[in-house]
């Protein structure tokens, strides 16, 4: 298991450990485990020759709205748990069925659409088709089931408007699923490629892995750049996920198989 | 009766903006995409509509006598059926592990185990491109120490597809140890006491116990794998960009360079289509099987 565990980490290891080397030096063989002459210029570098600051506020753009998205599965999660109306099965049915559909095959429509628009090479365009996710719907309705509708009820009965009981009562219930949704919301924002990869043709919009893969072709021996950009990517996702990893795995057996 | 209708509107006001734009951006294009792989259109259809025309099975015949189109298929099953299984096993036995303790060092190779699951896939590929490089990678290093000649990791189009899926099966591992543990975790302990009480040893409890029980996860585990397997793309995509020779390009790779690269718009839409109906078999295949009341 040791071993396992070493051989995982190896990539990460390397990855760390080459971005503060200089430039000849990751080309060294062989190879350094430690950088000899440790240097911040990789990172300095990402945000004076390349764009990696206007990258990092793009990909903020696209988690902070795909925070809008969540709030979106919530509610609707919430009509299908807690109401009767005329055509639940069905519309429910519908949004399980979006599931199955793979990214491939939405992929071009969706550019057309977006074409028709006129949303291609906007930040609009790049985070609409991502809001609603069928999947974090699906978990929103098993949770909000389980709240009693003797409180709703209650609620009702005290003249608070179905508005005012989602946010001010079922919000703070639901806690602990929108912990799990919202880290789980964060990564997939964060790690966001091939849509705006799609979509944008400007430089100013891309995403921190849409220009991590450009910075891989323009620099393609400069290791030690590469591997700092890698990094830079990787690290937060790793100290949020260390933060919040019982959360995180509660969230899957939650979500599993049962 | 006015105040009645209004409440009446309330669930279908909290569920709207979702299915709207579920509906707009994955019902919709559902049909575009079917609309659409029947038609020629290209770059010049989307700026002009009435140069599109209709061409029926035009597209569908052509990908069969593509031979790009059929390499891509042939990579993809070679992934698929390389892949999958070893996915499965490594995580599998990982998880197995994993679940003789719960002391925090099991808990930390638990996180270790997991992380590469959920760190972004282009860092992932850009990491292990420099790791396979010829000259200057790590893996070549670490095997000149042992004598072993430069590997040319992703220069050789076999080589390179098994490249590829050792670096996607490492990132796999993680979120299907997840489901494995939750599994095992829910075997009875009462199973493994009856188990010792007829004189089990472990490997015996292992064969005969726990895996039997653990079929639907395994099941639901290679469902979910397989699908998605068949959509590989960003690996090929950053790392060897489908080649060489298109070695390494996959079925969904090949739908977008065809869309986006060549603005081919009906011909890839036609190749996605064939991607969908392979999934729906898979998935259909899924449905047939239904969890019983012993497994876990």
């Amino acid at each position: 298991m040791v071993i396992g565990g070493v051989l995982v980490s190896i990539p990460f290891i390397w990855m760390i450990s080459s971005s503060f080397k200089p430039e000849s030096e990751v080309l060294a063989i062989p190879p350094t485990l430690f950088p000899e002459n440790p240097t911040l210029d990789n990172y300095i570098k990402l945000f004076t020759t390349m764009n990696f600051a206007v990258y990092l506020k793009n990909t903020i753009i696209v988690v902070l709205c795909s925070f809008i998205g969540l709030l979106f599965n919530a509610m609707a999660g919430y009509g299908f748990a807690k109401y009767q109306f005329k055509g639940r099965e069905k519309i429910f049915y519908l949004v399980l069925a979006t599931m199955m559909i793979p990214g491939q095959v939405t992929m071009i429509p969706v550019y057309l659409l977006l074409n028709e628009m006129g949303l291609t090479n906007t930040m609009t365009g790049i985070v609409l088709p991502g809001l609603a996710v069928a999947f974090s719907i699906f978990l929103f309705r098993q949770f909000m089931t389980t709240i009693p509708n003797d409180l709703l009820e209650a609620a009702r009965l005290d003249g608070a408007g179905e508005f005012y009981i989602f946010f001010r009562l079922v919000i703070p219930i639901a806690k602990p699923i929108f912990a799990v949704q919202g880290i789980l919301t964060f990564i997939a924002g964060w790690n966001s490629f091939l849509w705006p990869l799609i979509i944008a043709n400007d430089e100013s919009l891309y995403t921190l892995s849409v220009g991590l893969s450009l910075l891989q072709g323009q620099y393609a021996n400069n290791f030690a750049l590469q591997m700092a950009g890698a990094a830079f990517m990787v690290v937060p996702i790793i100290i949020i996920f260390s933060f919040f990893q019982k959360y995180i795995v509660e969230g899957f057996t939650m979500s599993g198989i049962k | 009766m006015n105040k009645n209708q209004f409440k009446n509107r309330h669930p279908y006001m909290f569920i709207a903006p979702a299915v709207i734009l579920l509906t707009v951006f994955s019902i919709i294009p559902i049909l575009i995409a079917f609309v659409i792989s029947f038609t020629d259109l290209n770059l010049k259809g989307l700026a002009d509509w009435s140069t599109i025309t209709f061409i029926g099975l035009e597209n569908y015949k052509e990908l069969l006598s593509d031979e790009t189109f059929l390499k891509s298929v042939y990579n993809t099953a070679f992934y698929v059926v390389i892949g999958v299984p070893l996915v499965i096993i490594s995580s599998l036995s990982i998880a197995l592990m994993l679940n003789y303790g719960s002391n925090w060092l099991f808990s930390t190779f638990r996180a270790v185990f997991y992380m590469p699951s959920i760190t972004n896939i282009i860092a992932v590929a850009v990491i292990w491109g420099y790791l396979y490089n010829t000259e200057y990678g790590l893996f070549n290093y670490l095997l000149s120490l042992l004598s072993v000649e430069n590997i040319p990791w992703l220069q050789e189009p076999t080589l390179a597809k098994l490249s590829l899926i050792i670096l996607a099966v490492w990132k796999g591992i993680g979120i299907n140890m997840i489901i494995f543990l939750a599994a095992l975790q829910g075997i009875p302990k009462s199973y493994y006491e009856a188990a010792r009480m007829d004189g089990a040893n472990r490997l015996q409890v292992l064969f005969h116990v726990t895996l039997p029980l653990l079929r639907y996860a395994t099941f639901f585990v290679t469902i979910t794998t397989l699908i998605g397997w068949m959509q590989f793309f960003e690996e090929p995509f950053v790392m060897t960009d489908g080649g060489p020779l298109n070695g390494t390009l996959s079925i969904a790779l090949f739908i977008y360079k065809e869309g986006f690269q060549f603005s081919e718009f009906g011909y890839a839409a036609a190749g996605s289509f064939v991607l969908f109906i392979m999934i729906i078999i898979v998935t259909l295949i899924q449905f047939k099987f239904r969890k019983s009341e012993t497994e876990y």
